[in-house]
């Protein structure tokens, strides 16, 4: 491991540090409008990033499912409309793009997808299929097209009697192959792999991580490599970026970053891994819940609801860790019941006065509270906030909930702060002079 | 998770499969998906099957769960032993009775084992209705208790809810919740987090620990994720193309891998490298076992190969005559004999019959 490491750093000062900057990416919004009656809230798919990406390096993109990667990764190329910011390669903005210019922009760009079952055209040869965009670019003549085929199948290891057979001939790891060869039809600057080997067997997964290595190497390519697996990023990536619900908490060299993770996202993510090793001890943070919905984010920090290393306001610092995370789950019970859908007949019998959606509040308050020792301050706002719910004033508890139990984390979006002299940035309040840095904080097991 | 030694202290295995034969007959070959294969789960204890996809892993769960339907066919020889009882010999209503009942089991994608068009709580309440009998409010609360036992919280309003308004997560915690809801036994879980995120499957590991640990249920765990199998399985067995190729209790496997394979697929997983930049790969493809083994079929791919293992078939014995708990099917073993002697002896073997052969107990 500690040779991987070595070598991992060394790749990093040779490509990187003298690197110029490739594609700039500004304060990028992609929203998606829902066309729907009731609710015309966008889904925040990407909400304001900014990064860059260096010439020949490779950028890593992890996060959950849902977490906007593949969006981002997909408006950078402009495979998405951005709602707002700019994605700037050789200072022109990819976003203001016109569409003969978006032509153009697609032979210094390509992607591979997922999905090697569904990106290929099984009715098409896979000859043709690599052929197709050199095709639509009218690339040369037609011998010479057909010749560039013949070296691409070479160059990413099939044969040159597969030109004439059809993508179903073919195992994953082949396929993905030829999805390879297609993007670098037109040699492309910049490559999106959006989780290009994740439908793939280990051993094969290895061969094309492997193949990936030597196309960056010959060609000179700059990757986004977008992957949920983190140990393939690890592996592979210069630096990496960690997104949740649309924002990046956490951006820095890759080695540094696994190593000495400082934003509490990135940290917990890590630590989910399970490891090819039954002897390891390491401490596990489980994060409960799932990730808010992105049509309706926090307001303050985007993994407030999830964050084991949440501030408590002052006031609360001693409370037992229980009370607290009950507290937790009431409020994360309260916001997924306002967000639930209500059927017709709940309307119309809610507006009859015969029933509310919380009518069953205290059976829920009894689930939480009931084996625990609310000290009586607690106690008391808990109380109040049942009152407002069970006169229908679900809005009103929750504004309750939070001036009292709240903190800057429900409040402010935190900034980025620089946390290395790598410059890796977070985007934590902790970071911030008042707070206790991440990494010093014990409460863990909330 | 217990460890090895109280694992034998309980005896009689509560699942035992000998020479496993399921047969898919299409027109153009007939594919051997498992093919003679042999392993025990004792009570309280996680069996991890582990291997690539087109190993067998899930054929294998479904045989056990009596699912294979035409073209597949378990074969004659095959024996599936459940607490002593003979399950391949029952006729599709026979199989009810344990089927869901004693031996559950949970899949990959839970949207496939939900009905869409049924509340969460309907569905576990059918369970419950058919296995237990229970109707009305007590089959209610039941499904609340359950629900509340898989971590979902509010689970009163959650039974109204249909599957697509929960999570990925939840809903696998409600499928979960299906597979308990008639305290079975034995519970088959194949990739039941592959579709899912680190967080969200490290939360579901959790669970079936903890489970485990209230119920003492006994727990077969079909992944191809290596990770997830150290952190879960008591024992490991690696599959390959219809074949058990290895089988070690977790610590042993992951220290000292023996099978070509096995060694392969760990080397394989990146931040196992043991130096350098590249990946280390097992060249080539899976391949599809369409003709009775009478060779190693691992051999076009193995490093180790020798001119033998082209006509001599493997059988899965101790790696050491000292040893029964660590098998391996390679010429190479055992490990303390010359190599004429045991080539010798996998021919013994194989010619005495599969299921006869140097099966550890």
């Amino acid at each position: 491991m500690s040779e991987g490491t070595a070598s991992g750093e060394s790749r990093v000062t040779a490509d990187v540090d003298d690197g110029e900057t490739l594609i700039e990416v500004r304060n990028l919004k992609t929203y998606y409008e829902q066309g729907g009656l009731l609710s015309s809230r966008p889904v925040k798919a990407v909400d304001g990033v900014d990064f860059e990406i260096k010439r020949g390096e490779t950028l890593g993109l992890v996060g959950e499912s849902g977490c906007g990667k593949t969006t981002l990764g997909r408006t950078i190329i402009r495979l998405e409309e951005a709602t707002a910011g700019g994605v700037y390669y050789d200072g022109t903005d990819i976003t203001e793009l016109s569409a003969d210019q978006i032509k153009e922009w697609r032979r210094d760009s390509q992607m591979v997808f997922q999905d090697p079952e569904s990106s290929l055209n099984d009715r098409m040869t896979v000859g043709e299929i690599i052929q197709e965009p050199l095709d639509v670019h009218d690339w040369k003549t037609p011998e010479k097209r057909r010749q560039r085929v013949r070296e691409l199948l070479e160059t990413v290891g099939l044969r040159e009697e597969h030109f004439y057979r059809y993508p179903h001939q073919f195992s994953g790891g082949q396929r993905q192959r030829v999805g390879i060869a297609r993007a670098l039809a037109l040699e492309p600057d910049f490559v999106v792999l959006d989780e290009p080997v994740s439908a793939l067997d280990v051993s094969v997964q290895a061969q094309i991580l492997n193949l990936l290595d030597d196309l960056q190497e010959e060609f000179g390519l700059t990757y986004l490599f977008i992957a949920h697996d983190l140990s393939v990023v690890r592996h592979i990536c210069d630096r990496v970026a960690v997104m949740y619900l649309g924002n990046i908490m956490e951006l820095g060299e890759t080695e540094e970053l696994f190593a000495d993770p400082k934003n509490p996202y990135t940290y917990s993510l890590l630590s989910a891994i399970p490891e090819p090793d039954p002897t390891s001890a390491g401490e596990r943070i489980t994060l409960r819940g799932t990730p808010p919905s992105p049509t309706d984010p926090p307001a303050g920090c985007p993994f407030t609801t999830r964050c084991p290393m949440k501030i408590r306001p002052e006031e609360y610092a001693d409370v037992d860790d229980d009370v607290w995370n009950a507290v937790r789950v009431f409020r994360e019970v309260l916001r997924e019941r306002s967000r639930a859908e209500r059927s017709i007949r709940d309307r119309a019998r809610e507006t009859l006065g015969l029933h509310t959606r919380f009518s069953d509040i205290d059976e829920i308050t009894e689930e939480l509270f009931a084996d625990l020792d609310v000290p009586s301050d607690v106690q008391r706002h808990v109380d109040e906030a049942i009152e407002r719910v069970s006169q229908n004033d679900e809005e009103g508890a929750q504004e309750y909930l939070e001036s009292e139990f709240g903190s800057v984390c429900d409040r402010d979006p935190p900034a980025d702060h620089e946390v290395s002299e790598t410059e890796r940035r977070s985007h934590c309040h902790r970071h911030g002079d008042d707070y206790a840095d991440p990494a010093s904080v014990t409460r863990m097991d909330i | 998770m217990m460890s090895t030694d109280e694992a034998v202290e309980r005896g009689e295995p509560v699942l035992s499969v000998e020479n496993l034969q399921t047969v898919f007959y299409t027109d153009k070959e007939t594919i051997r998906a498992v093919d003679g294969v042999n392993f025990d789960i004792r009570r309280g204890e996680t069996v991890g099957i582990v291997g690539e996809s087109g190993s067998g892993k899930s054929v294998t769960a479904r045989s056990i769960m009596g699912l294979i339907k035409s073209p597949g066919r378990v074969l004659e020889e095959s024996s599936i032993r459940f607490e002593g009882e003979e399950l391949t010999t029952k006729t599709e209503r026979q199989y009810r009775n344990v089927r869901g009942s004693r031996i559950a089991m949970v899949f990959q994608d839970p949207l496939t084992s939900l009905n869409p068009v049924y509340t969460v709580g309907n569905q576990i309440k059918e369970a419950l209705r058919l296995h237990q009998n229970k109707r009305g409010q007590e089959a209610t609360e039941t499904a609340v208790d359950l629900l509340e036992a898989v971590g979902i919280p509010d689970a009163a309003r959650r039974l109204k809810e249909y599957p697509h308004q929960f999570s990925g997560g939840m809903r696998q915690r409600a499928v979960i919740a299906m597979a308990l809801a008639c305290d079975p036994e034995l519970l088959i879980c194949d990739e039941p987090t592959t579709a899912l995120d680190v967080t969200i499957q490290a939360q579901i590991l959790e669970l079936l620990q903890e489970l485990q640990d209230e119920r003492d249920l006994s727990i077969m765990f079909i992944t191809h994720d290596m990770g997830v199998i150290a952190e879960i399985s008591d024992r490991v067995n690696v599959m390959y193309a219809g074949e058990i190729v290895e089988s070690a209790p977790v610590v042993e496997l992951f220290e000292q891998p023996k099978h070509p394979y096995t060694q392969g697929l760990l080397k394989s997983i990146p931040g196992n490298q043991s130096g350098g930049d590249r990946l280390e790969t097992i060249e080539g493809d899976v391949p599809t076992p369409n003709e009775p083994p009478t060779f190693c079929r691992f051999e076009p791919r193995c490093p180790e190969a020798f001119d033998r293992c082209r006509t001599t078939h493997p059988e899965r014995i101790p790696i050491e005559t000292s040893t029964d708990e660590h098998s391996a099917a390679c010429l190479l073993y055992p490990e303390d004999e010359r190599r004429d002697e045991r080539v010798r002896i996998h021919r013994e073997q194989s010619e005495n019959g599969p299921a006869s052969g140097g099966e550890q107990t």
